[in-house]
């Protein structure tokens, strides 16, 4: 092998060997990175909701009038909503898993007597529904039992209504008794009045929080009650249809409203797969940006190396005319050339694999990602190395093909 | 001379057009790249009240618990908004030139005409500071009086928008519109407002539009609402709307206006005092950490800066470092290509200047050329974008103005002219007799 030659003639050009190996280093380190980012919003975007996405909307009645019953009110809308054809069930709901708008508490597993800071507060979003909401959303109950109508209570800032059965997720549950048997224990609140206490009646296999960024995103909490007249008269429903037949369900729902009551508006009518999308639009916006960010740098520098390298094919016709007049097979020459191309992109990869980790380091002390796992930087490594051989393929076929006249001739 | 230069820079361009087409492909993809970014950060970075930095200033006082801080990733920042009773306390004390206290929500709106059906608005209840603070533009009429704070007088301003809609853009002043059930007396339209970000409020979505009508803060109170955007307490308040008005719990936005910084020292002192009094009825537990930020300071506190957009950004311009050092590895290819040529100028005596010159304005022609085609990728990238973001507050930032124009045009030029800069130090290296003598 023609190492030490192929060596010395790249320390006589080492700013072409430098220029390439510093795009080839910074082409390794964001495309490793770019990668990673884009899987962890893939793995994001993919995690399940715990819910029946498909097949479920969200409508919003806001009653204006003077006299408006939002207790009749209530009644009448959840009625008309389940007795449309198509519709499984329907329920009342505070706000919608996904849609970023919702309610936390923290909750304690020991009442308000203990000290605050022993109780030990755990982050929660609360889901203030019925006892159809289960079944609404499509959630599985792993353990313990549905809401009954008796569970229902009614809910308004001056009478909070303690509910007296909650139903939790498994991660929640989880969290709350790590030994694993929530069912039939206490959780305590600010919802109900002071030092009130509600019972873990049932465990959702999953649900997930309102808000996808969240950290304790599969903390939720299921409250059974009727919101009524907290600051202003409005409902919001959670209807479940044939997924089928949604969307002509979907504006059903909406007319029949319109007509129950004309004392109110009725607004908001979105299903749950738009509140999705709304949610995760930034995410799936990042990866279409990283992921043309990655194609246009892989494709800059494979045309920098194809214009380098043949540059210097040019530059070196009559040395490789000669060469071939001395016996090289065009095998030989186009060898060189890829030979020459893996030692500078391996120049390329060492400075690039300094500045993937450097990179990775900066993104895990600023946007708290976790380390890059170990098989990103070789396969960056191999996929740069490839892109060198691919792209420097054409020039060196192209310098095989001199002829060995050229040797004999003067310029 | 320097039209010469072009035309041999013209002509040295077309005779190798592969290598000139990659180098200006690559220049135009960077610019690309990194404009379509820049112009997002352009504008979510802007601060739109920059004019009066120093007298507009965000009011934050830490009534947060003492067994932890408001946010625990930044646990020197006070709480962002204000409790009831110290909005309302700091607004009577008037020791600013103006105050603004508000809160959004929604109210029914009942049009006068029975051909419009009664909608939703989102309404801001807001003290009468809000206006000469944030100096929304008036089409017609003005803001209201702290007076008509003090009687919660049934006094409303709408936008263009909303005038538009229930009086086809007429001067409505002076006219009725029904908000909650309730007759309100309209005192100005705003002209079109639509400050980016939306300074006063970043809670939420700090790009969102201001909001359709501003009543007064006090009617807000009377109707015992509070704010649909961000409800926080460390602890659970007595029941009932007295029970949260009388609470630590924060919802209100508070900003004041002040003369210069020194003045806004003098408030801030008067602030500590305020929460030295409260102290000792038990509040504010925890150490004195009060603010008066400037708006800059503020958006900079409220981090309104998304980190996508940033690491956008950051990757856009490792981005261009590539294309650049691209470049410049292809020009120098291009001019070393040149040496035989450049030795015969040099031979009949052409000034190592002349040469420099003429390689420079070789490397510049294919920076504009870049940069014009760069500009057609960043209007290509930012309509993508639009796309990507559609419904989100970033589709509307993805607009390029002429200041982004420019500047491309500008980064592009300079950009190429450093990465010509080495290769035509080389050119200019080249010894006149070497290259006769092989030729």
């Amino acid at each position: 092998m023609e190492f030490r030659p192929i060596l010395n003639a790249l320390m006589r050009n080492k700013t072409g060997l430098l220029l390439i190996a510093l795009q080839v280093a910074i082409t390794l380190a964001i495309v490793c990175n770019s990668v990673f980012i884009i899987l962890q919003r893939i793995e994001k975007v993919n995690r399940p909701s715990g819910m029946d996405e498909k097949a479920l909307f969200t409508i919003t009645s806001l009653g204006f009038a003077q006299d408006f019953d939002l207790r009749g009110s209530l009644r009448q809308d959840l009625e008309a909503l389940r007795s449309i054809p198509g519709v499984i069930d329907a329920t009342t709901i505070n706000s919608v898993p996904l849609s970023n708008g919702g309610w936390s508490e923290g909750i304690s597993t020991l009442p308000e007597s203990v000290p605050e800071d022993q109780r030990k507060n755990t982050p929660t979003a609360i889901y203030i529904l019925d006892d159809h909401g289960v079944n609404t959303l499509g959630a599985h109950l792993v353990a313990g039992r549905n809401f009954t109508a008796d569970d229902v209570s009614y809910r308004s800032r001056d009478d909070k209504g303690t509910p007296n059965s909650v139903i939790v997720t498994q991660a929640l549950a989880d969290q709350l008794y790590p030994d694993g048997n929530a069912l039939g224990k206490p959780v305590y609140s600010g919802l109900g009045g002071k030092g009130s206490s509600s019972t873990i009646v049932g465990v959702l296999e999953r649900l997930q929080a309102p808000w996808v960024g969240w950290d304790k995103v599969e903390h939720a909490m299921l409250v059974p009650q009727y919101q009524i007249g907290e600051f202003d008269s409005s409902a919001r429903y959670l209807v479940r249809t044939e997924a089928s037949r949604r969307d002509e369900i979907m504006k059903e729902a909406e007319r029949k409203l319109g007509e129950i009551n004309t004392g109110r508006i009725v607004r908001g009518l979105r299903s749950v797969e738009e509140v999705r999308g709304d949610s995760y639009r930034q995410d799936r916006a990042m990866t279409v940006v990283l992921t043309t960010v990655i194609f246009s740098l892989l494709a800059v520098t494979g045309l920098g190396i194809v214009g380098m390298v043949s540059f210097w094919v040019t530059r070196r016709v009559k040395q490789i005319g000669t060469r071939r007049a001395l016996g090289a097979r065009r095998f030989d020459i186009r060898r060189y050339f890829m030979v020459e191309n893996v030692i500078v992109v391996g120049v390329g990869i060492v400075i690039g694999l300094l500045l993937t980790y450097g990179f990775n380091l900066w993104l895990m002390k600023h946007y708290e990602l976790p380390r890059l796992a170990w098989y990103y930087a070789p396969l960056g490594a191999l996929t740069v190395l490839m892109l060198g051989q691919l792209a420097v393929f054409g020039p060196a076929t192209r310098a095989s093909r001199v002829s060995p006249a050229v040797a004999t001739r003067t310029v | 001379m320097f039209t010469y230069y072009l035309r041999l820079a013209a002509i040295s361009l077309k005779r190798n057009r592969i290598l000139t087409a990659l180098m200006v492909a690559a220049i135009a993809l960077g610019i690309g790249m990194s404009m379509t970014s820049m112009t997002v950060l352009h504008m979510m970075g802007s601060n739109p009240l920059s004019y009066k930095d120093e007298q507009v200033r965000r009011v934050q006082l830490d009534n947060w618990d003492i067994n932890e801080p408001w946010d625990e990733d930044y646990p020197t920042e006070p709480p962002d908004l204000m409790t009831y009773q110290d909005a309302n306390n700091l607004v009577n004390a008037h020791k600013a030139e103006h105050e603004a206290a508000f809160f959004p929500n929604v109210l029914p709106l009942e049009p006068e005409k029975r051909e419009i059906k009664p909608y939703m608005v989102e309404a801001l209840f807001t003290t009468a500071g809000f206006f000469p603070i944030f100096e929304p533009p008036f089409r017609y009429g003005t803001g209201w009086t702290p007076a008509e704070d003090r009687s919660a007088a049934r006094v409303a301003v709408i936008d263009a928008e909303t005038n538009d809609k229930l009086f086809g853009g007429e001067n409505s002043v002076g006219r009725k519109v029904r908000l909650g059930g309730e007759d309100f007396t309209i005192v100005g339209v705003l002209a079109k407002w639509r400050p980016t970000p939306r300074v006063y409020h970043v809670a939420n979505d700090a790009f969102d539009d201001p909001q359709s009508v501003f009543v007064p803060f006090s009617f807000g109170i009377e109707k015992k609402l509070n704010s649909n955007s961000n409800n926080s307490c460390y602890k659970d308040s007595e029941p009932g709307y007295e029970g949260l008005l009388a609470s630590d719990c924060i919802w209100i936005d508070m900003w004041v206006q002040v003369k210069d910084e020194a003045d806004a020292q003098r408030y801030l002192g008067f602030l500590n005092d305020y929460v030295n009094e409260q102290k000792k009825s038990g509040r504010f537990a925890r150490p004195l950490n009060n603010r008066v930020y400037s708006v800059s300071e503020f958006l900079e506190a409220q981090r309104v800066v998304g980190r996508d957009v940033r690491t956008q950004v950051w990757l856009a311009f490792a981005f261009f470092a590539v294309c650049l050092i691209n470049t410049v590895g292809l020009l120098l290819a291009k001019f070393m290509g040149k040496a035989p040529e450049i030795g015969l100028r040099r031979a009949v005596g052409a000034s190592k200047p002349a040469v420099f010159a003429q390689y420079l304005t070789e490397s510049g022609l294919v920076g504009i050329a870049g940069g014009l085609l760069g500009l057609v990728l960043t209007g290509l990238g930012l309509l993508a974008l639009r796309k990507l973001y559609a419904g989100t507050s970033i589709e509307r930032l993805a607009e390029l103005d002429w200041v982004m124009v420019g500047l491309s045009l500008l980064i592009a030029l300079t950009a190429s002219l450093i990465a010509g800069l080495y290769p035509t130090w080389r050119a200019c290296q080249v010894q006149p007799a070497t290259q006769l003598k092989t030729q």
